[in-house]
């Protein structure tokens, strides 16, 4: 398969010594596997997540998706955007569609732009990593490259919110979205089934200002994992992943619950499977430590 | 009550529904809901909220405007798109919830102590300051913004998970001093304003 190439944005958490900067570790493995390029947009702003909206009114926000959106324009016009944080894929794609679903809006946001000397037409695609995973290579291409099958593990996939609504992936249903669960078969584990908190909520953003609140429903999530059986949760997001690892001794001091569940991306369990050394699939970024990944990484 | 309150007040009247639609994100679709109720169950921490998003949506056109903006409600929205991905009518409620929060905030008479409130502000500054967000900074903010002595003892309370963030390499003490941030700054923050500027000079027109 020839190279392919992406207009990549990566995302505040992403960035070196920031909260999801093992899952760039790990995507970045996984892609250099797959002769899979990122072109970093140059200069890319925050997109205000889903919290930026107290300060922030719409057009400004909007804004920051579309500056964004014109940079990667300039840069690499003729590729797909590519993020692989769900609530950078869900701002950019909003931003794109409500853009082209309303004249005044896009001529309102190119008004904006101009006084940074920028023009957005807003017509490249905007894409999750995971579809273009599934969409551009497939679970038998993306199954060819497995040289350490990751056999054995019992694995959750836990989707969450934002990879999953209101957007979603492509033939999947919004209540049991299958691709997390053929990827982690993909590659050799066994996903559990029935595992009934897959599609539900961490929180978000709102595990900093309401913890209490948010940790009832991440001990929600990782109970389930544990009642199928699972090893560890793998996720696509990292608001998700940051959210159901960390909190875990809070939990267990408040519950008196023995958590101890590692939580993953997909991209960590490809890397491993791939043969990537435990570094270049980010492990020793997890806070829990995923011993059964360390062990098949250090064959 | 400020004075943008006062002045929306008597410019609208006895027309809440008028309002929303003109001045809140999404606001024009409240009219299409059929108050079937789908949303109301589909929150996260739908027990928390006083008024949930259909009970806000029948408020708004009984013009209830004191109680839905002020209210803690739309502050306990996740973002979870639940009710989007479930509304019969095809309603965009997250960005309504959002668009109400907003307004509220603007208007000065959200709840005074609202912690999300707080935050997502906390989280705007701290963004439109450099362009990226700063972890570290964020962080030590959000511990400190209910005073000080709450924050140093919040603080020692996710000593451990930020020791934990910071042996993994998933945090820096670095970032405190400058950190991430974009080259263009200067380009970001005249679009951000202009932005505004052109949102509130069509809320002007109506
Ligand atoms: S689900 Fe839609 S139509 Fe039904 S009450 Fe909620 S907003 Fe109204
Ligand atoms: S997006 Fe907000 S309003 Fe909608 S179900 Fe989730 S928490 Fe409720």
């Amino acid at each position: 398969m020839a190279k392919k190439e992406y207009s990549f944005y990566p995302g505040c958490s992403s960035q070196k010594a920031a909260s999801a900067s093992n899952y760039q570790t790990s995507v970045a493995s996984m892609c250099d596997e797959l002769d899979i390029q990122l072109n970093e947009i140059p200069d890319w702003n925050c997109c205000s997540a889903s919290i930026g909206f107290a300060g922030g009114g719409e057009l400004p926000r909007l804004a920051l998706s579309a500056r964004n959106m014109a940079l990667s324009e300039q840069a690499h016009p003729d590729q797909d955007i590519v993020a692989t944080c769900a609530a950078c894929w869900l701002a950019t794609k909003e931003t794109q569609e409500r853009l082209h679903g309303d004249d005044a809006l896009m001529e309102e946001t190119n008004q904006a732009l101009a006084e940074g000397g920028l023009k957005v037409k807003a017509n490249q695609n905007v894409r999750h990593m995971v579809e273009v995973l599934i969409e551009d290579f497939g679970y038998d291409e993306l199954g060819k490259h497995v040289t350490r099958p990751l056999e054995g593990i019992k694995i959750a996939g836990y989707v969450g919110c934002q990879t999953n609504r209101p957007f979603g992936i492509d033939g999947e249903s919004f209540e049991n979205p299958k691709y997390l669960d053929k990827l982690v078969e993909t590659m050799g584990a066994d996903p559990i089934n029935n595992y009934d908190k897959k599609v539900s909520c961490c929180g978000g953003a709102l595990a900093f200002s309401e913890p209490e609140k948010s940790q009832a429903l991440i001990k929600d999530i990782i109970e389930s994992a544990y009642d199928g059986g699972a090893d560890m949760i793998v996720t696509p997001c990292p608001v998700c992943q940051l959210n159901v690892e960390a909190y875990q001794d809070h939990i267990n001091a408040k519950y008196n619950t023995k958590f101890n569940m590692p939580v993953v991306y997909y991209s960590t369990l490809m890397s491993v499977a791939y043969g990537k050394d435990a570094k270049q699939a980010g492990l020793d970024g997890q806070i829990i430590k995923a011993k059964q990944l360390e062990e098949i990484a250090g064959k | 009550m400020s004075n943008l309150n006062t002045e929306m007040v008597e410019k609208y009247r006895n027309n809440f529904l008028q309002e929303v639609t003109a001045n809140v994100e999404e606001g024009e679709w409240v009219k299409m809901c059929m108050q079937c109720g789908v949303c109301s169950g589909s929150c996260p921490l739908g027990p928390y909220w006083d008024h949930p998003p259909q009970e806000l949506f029948m408020m708004i056109r009984a013009g209830k405007r004191e109680e839905v903006l002020t209210s803690s409600s739309m502050w306990m929205c996740t973002s979870c798109y639940n009710c989007v991905a479930r509304c019969p009518r095809g309603l965009p409620i997250t960005h309504i919830m959002h668009g109400l929060a907003h307004y509220a905030d603007r208007l000065g008479i959200a709840p005074k102590g609202q912690q999300t409130r707080k935050f997502a502000n906390l989280f705007w500054d701290n963004l439109t300051k450099t362009g990226r967000v700063n972890e570290l900074r964020l962080g030590i903010s959000l511990y400190f913004m209910n005073g000080f002595a709450a924050g140093v003892k919040k603080a020692l309370s996710m000593a451990g998970m930020g020791m934990g963030m910071m042996k993994t390499k998933r945090l820096s003490p670095m970032e405190y001093f400058g950190g991430h941030s974009i080259k263009d700054k200067k380009g970001l923050q005249a679009i951000l304003k202009k932005a505004k500027e052109i949102e509130l000079a069509k809320e002007q027109k109506f």
